[in-house]
């Protein structure tokens, strides 16, 4: 199989999605937008795994694929479920207005 | 190449969209996108079972949740204007014709390996990753019931 793509781009594009969600953790303010970039960032670590397991025709890259996935869903759950807690208690989802939640 | 540069010129736009919308709405509209032009590039890896779980699991259970979250919090504006839906059908059409060349290109060509598909991932993972396997049944269970905790008030 001839390797049309070289797999230092993937691995680029992985590293400017993580850049991406990293930047909008950093200054969005709103836990809705925070919580989306750390998916975005979790999505770029998958796409860097599945890239290295294309680069020696093996499985595991997507393994570690799945088993991120199930950490992403667990980890999504467990997140908006505080964030409706949060909600709830104090009427607004700025990450700055903290310091008073019961 | 150019199924992969289409589709991760997708990626890049739409991410970058996302995280400079006002609305949550459109931002995880935008993110959608995002997932599945990354489901074209898994496929481009030779990596089709990947493909299919990112549509399946994170396009469609994960952002299902983050947009009813959206809907119970109220906050946003949920109706969707008609010029809203300029953007993603651009960047959607564009990842149409990513897939279309992928297609029409043959088996190779436009690949970036060979695929490794569901029997060869199945049976890797069920067999020397079997314990890791079990650990993630147990992270899942455990934010079940983390989630149901907090989910009640803190009563249960």
């Amino acid at each position: 199989m001839t390797a049309a793509v070289p797999l230092d781009y993937p691995l680029i594009l992985a590293a400017a999605l993580f850049a991406l969600g990293l930047a909008c953790v950093i200054a969005r303010r709103n836990l809705i937008f925070m919580l989306l970039g750390v998916e975005i960032m979790l999505n770029s670590a998958g796409l860097a795994f599945v890239t290295a397991g294309a680069r020696w025709g093996q499985p595991d890259g997507q393994i570690m694929f799945v088993f991120l996935l199930a950490f992403a869903a667990a980890e999504a759950a467990v997140a908006l479920a505080l964030i409706l807690r949060l909600f709830s208690d104090r009427k607004t989802l700025d990450a700055d207005d903290g310091g008073n939640a019961t | 190449m150019i199924a992969f540069a289409l589709a991760s010129a997708v990626a890049l736009a739409s991410t970058f969209m996302t995280i400079t919308r006002r609305n949550a709405v459109h931002a995880l509209l935008y993110f959608i996108v995002s997932l599945f032009s990354m489901a074209v590039i898994f496929l481009i890896l030779g990596a089709p079972f990947a493909a299919a779980l990112e549509v399946i699991v994170y396009a469609g259970a994960i952002m299902v949740l983050f947009v009813f979250v959206v809907m119970m919090i109220g906050a946003e504006e949920l109706r969707v204007k008609p010029a809203a839906w300029i953007g993603p059908a651009l960047l959607g059409s564009a990842l149409f014709a990513a897939i279309a060349l992928l297609v029409l290109s043959g088996s190779d060509g436009s690949r970036a390996a060979a695929d490794v598909g569901p029997k060869a991932v199945g049976s890797a993972l069920f067999g020397p990753y079997l314990l890791g396997a079990e650990v993630a049944s147990f992270i899942l269970i455990s934010a079940l019931v983390g989630a149901f905790h907090l989910g009640h008030g803190g009563k249960a």
